[in-house]
């Protein structure tokens, strides 16, 4: 057969021909390029628009930028070393570049306090952001907090020793009690703690010079420390009272229902700039006479309700997310309230609301600049207020912006980032 | 075999307050009430004390006082002698008209971006997330300020309009950039009949809502069409004549013309001013607001699952009809709710305004009004009042919206 079929047709391949290679049109750059940029002739349009715009923000600022003066020390001696040409004069940024961080009245000679405590505030946030790291380092965290005290506002370390203790102390007394039943170590810790306070501020003498650093006051904190500082403290401290919140928002008792969900309404439902005038001109007016209570001090307690009562939103959804199977199996293995709170739900509602909860930490650094308006001088405040005012400094506006603009975008895009890892960390759902 | 009995009757005894979970909850809210009352009774006896120590009262009396500043921009009557009320109320009405705005161009830019950023043009998408980005990340206020420093110190003053070979140029001769605001054409009713303003706008705005009704009737009608014969008649060119063609006969019979800015002496006369720190305020908080519309948007279409549209496709539907009878309603329920709360939003930093001197309800009350008469505290409250209102109002339509669209499980 074979044979006859081999007479008739002229001629046979008996190899396989390799493979062709695809159109040009077909692979690698050009492909690209034609899928996502140019599929149809809208698409075109839409890629050749989007050029333009890029064209026009990179020609207007690339040459800015990359023409820009670091080291003159005022605007004119730019404008002479510019030339005439456009270029940026960044000599402001890298000669108030401490004024940015610190403000304008912290001594200068005691910048490496803040900038220290910095430099631990990532040791001591990252056990508690990554879970892998070795649970002892959480000591630390725990200390964090008086050690940072001690550093940014200097005194004698006695103060922050006798907060401590307090702390420690109420802690094993309420280790102790707590096995009876919850409010008996709650309230039991809570008024050793106060004892201590007490005693301890009774015993140490004023101004007991144990190892004091140089005190600063509260109103010479400025510029990013400031905004760092009031977005880690009053995120901290608005976590506790915004879970109380929420479990007061959910609990079945009217009246403590009630005035959680006044609290809470009213604070979402006024603008931060109010209760910001609140801290300026009225709060004092509710402290006893001559407590005289700082500006910082009444500006993080303002804007701590104001977090707490957001965050208790968030974490009231991650209460409701549970099935209400997890309720009803906590109360069949007969634990009582606080148990099942602190042992089923909430762990598991907290792990939820973790993203919720990195937004309105994200939203609340970001108002943190707010307080420029109440006149003090966080990095807006300083940017508005000492640098544009200055003589040297007078009419530079877009350089200072840029880096006020950079510093904060660092800031919650690194947060946000962060959350977007966790949630993906934390998922626990089958896909 | 066992009986079943009534529990023996207990008498009330004292530690059942305690341990009885049938009065527990009764002594938990006591002891909360006493220590609420202790709490307001502290702090309020606080007050009192450093109030009289300062020579202060509570008195709402200076509402009624001259005011004695000006206001740039007022949508109502208002000089320096009119009462602080009357300066409460502008800033009020500027508050309410900066919102209003802002949320228009916010929804504008966030749909717009939102929609881009889901694109299958890379460049296009990639362009919308570094824009989400980068204002979802910098304080708005940063952005107001940014904004409003452009309209101070980037435009040319009315001066730069001047002369036969100026160095600036109004836009189709009717809108002026200047660092003093934009100067925009302003329209005047010159019929004699129609003297009064106010009631003129009314007019129109009544002639406008009885057009929508007809454009509601036309589609209903059409409807009943279709259901009849299966045919849906063309309606487009009278539902824009049912729209338009009303309005227009009236605002001719009015008079309208438009009065158009020109630059007389040392500044530009005539039309409408928008003040820059409206424009910086506005235009702020709407790319702003519109980057977090945008992931609304874009988190709602995603939202609908891929199976829907799949779904409508198979039962012979258009593009356009799969997106409006399919994907757009069931986008919506999941948009809406985010989008009325970044309404709020804007509401609420609009208050920033203060920080560009834009005369709304915290520069007027909370800011001037404040400083001046040193009332403190009753200019804080109201304010506070105002804010609540607003929220809450807002809140309670969203609950409205969201139980009729809530879906019906049955």
């Amino acid at each position: 057969m074979s044979d006859i079929h081999a007479h008739s047709v002229a001629f046979v391949r008996d190899t396989q021909l390799p493979p062709a290679p695809p159109p040009v049109a077909e692979t690698g750059v050009v492909k690209w390029l034609r899928e996502n940029l140019f599929a149809n002739w809208a698409n075109g349009l839409l890629t050749i628009a989007a050029l333009y715009v890029i064209y026009l923000v990179a020609s207007a600022t690339v040459p800015w930028i990359v023409r820009g003066v670091w080291n003159t020390d005022s605007l004119a001696q730019c404008r002479e070393v510019l030339d005439g040409v456009s270029g940026a004069c960044f000599s402001v940024i890298s000669e108030r570049w401490n004024q940015l961080l610190f403000g304008f009245k912290y001594p200068s000679e005691l910048y490496w306090r803040p900038s220290l405590a910095f430099a631990m505030l990532f040791v001591a946030a990252a056990p508690v952001l990554f879970f892998d790291l070795p649970r002892k380092l959480l000591i630390f965290t725990g200390l964090y907090p008086f050690i940072a005290f001690w550093l940014i506002w200097g005194g004698s370390i006695l103060t922050p020793i006798v907060a401590l203790a307090g702390f420690i102390i109420g802690y094993f007394v309420y280790e102790r009690l707590v096995t009876g039943s919850f409010a008996a170590g709650f309230f039991g810790g809570v008024a050793t703690a106060f004892a201590i306070w007490f005693i301890g501020g009774w015993i140490i003498p004023d101004g007991a010079g144990l190892l004091a650093l140089e005190q600063v006051p509260s109103r010479d904190l400025g510029g990013f420390m400031l905004n760092m500082m009031l977005g880690v403290v009053c995120v901290s401290l608005s976590l506790p009272l915004g879970i109380a919140l929420a479990l007061g928002r959910q609990s079945n008792l009217p009246l403590i229902k009630g005035v959680c969900v006044v609290f809470i309404e009213f604070v979402r439902g006024v603008p931060l700039i109010t209760l910001l005038f609140v801290a300026n001109v009225m709060l004092s007016y509710f402290f006893p006479p001559g407590s005289g209570v700082d500006l910082f001090l009444r500006v993080v307690i303002m804007i701590t309700m104001f977090s707490a009562a957001y965050i208790a939103e968030v974490i009231r959804g991650g209460l409701a997310a549970l099935p209400k199977g997890q309720y009803e199996a906590a109360d069949s293995l007969g634990l009582d309230y606080p148990q099942a709170m602190r042992l089923i739900i909430l762990p598991q509602a907290l792990k939820i609301s973790i993203p919720g909860i990195v937004n309105i930490a994200v939203g609340l650094f970001k108002d943190t600049t707010l307080v420029s308006v109440i006149s003090m001088f966080d990095i807006v405040g300083m940017i508005r207020g000492p640098i544009l005012a200055s003589t040297e400094w007078n009419g530079v506006y877009w350089e200072l912006f840029m880096a006020a603009s950079v510093l904060f975008f660092v800031v919650c895009y690194g947060i946000s980032q962060y959350s977007q890892w966790l949630e993906r960390r934390l998922a626990t759902d089958h896909r | 075999m066992t009986t079943l009995t009534d529990p023996p009757r207990e008498s009330f005894r004292l530690s059942m307050l305690l341990n009885d979970t049938r009065y527990r909850s009764f002594t938990f809210q006591g002891i909360a009430l006493i220590l609420l009352i202790a709490a307001i009774a502290y702090l309020g006896n606080n007050l009192a004390t450093n109030l009289s120590a300062a020579g202060l009262n509570i008195s709402y009396d200076f509402l009624g006082d001259p005011a004695g500043y000006d206001i740039n921009q007022t949508l109502i009557p208002y000089n320096s002698q009119s009462p602080h009320l009357q300066a409460a109320w502008v800033g009020i009405i500027n508050t309410l008209l900066v919102a209003v705005l802002a949320c228009a161009t916010a929804t504008v830019f966030g749909v717009i971006a939102g929609v881009l950023r889901l694109s299958n043009n890379w460049l296009v998408a990639k362009l919308m997330a570094v824009y989400v980005e980068m204002f979802r990340n910098i304080p708005v206020l940063i952005w107001i300020i940014i904004i409003f420093t452009i309209m101070t110190v980037s435009m040319p003053g009315p001066r730069a309009f001047r002369g036969d070979n100026a160095e600036s140029s109004m836009l189709f001769d009717m809108f002026a950039f200047t660092n003093r605001g934009v100067y925009t054409p302003g329209p005047e009713l010159t019929n004699p009949l129609f003297a009064s303003t106010a009631l003129n706008w009314v007019l129109v705005l009544a002639v406008l809502v009885g057009a929508f009704f007809g454009a509601r009737a036309l589609s209903k009608w059409a409807t009943a069409k279709q259901n009849a014969t299966g045919i849906r008649p063309t309606t487009w060119y009278w539902t824009l004549a049912v729209w338009f063609v009303p309005v227009a006969l009236l605002l001719t019979f009015m008079g309208l013309t438009w009065d158009i800015p020109a630059l007389k002496g040392f500044n530009f006369q005539g039309g409408i001013k928008i003040g820059g720190p409206l424009i910086a305020l506005w235009f702020a908080l709407s790319i702003y607001t519109g980057a977090f519309i945008a992931e609304n948007v874009r988190a709602g279409i995603l939202a609908v699952s891929k199976g829907q549209t799949e779904a409508a496709s198979a039962l012979g539907l258009r593009p356009g009809r799969v997106m409006n009878l399919v994907v757009l309603p069931q986008a919506l329920r999941v948009i809406i709710p985010p989008l009325i709360s970044q309404y709020l939003n804007i509401t609420k930093n609009s208050s920033l305004a203060i920080a560009v001197g834009y005369a709304d309800i915290t520069a007027t009350l909370g800011g001037i009004t404040l400083n001046q008469t040193g009332r403190a505290i009753e200019c804080v409250l109201l304010l506070m009042l105002f804010y609540l209102v607003i929220s809450l109002s807002i809140s309670a339509v969203m609950n409205v919206y969201n139980n009729a669209m809530k879906l019906k499980e049955r």
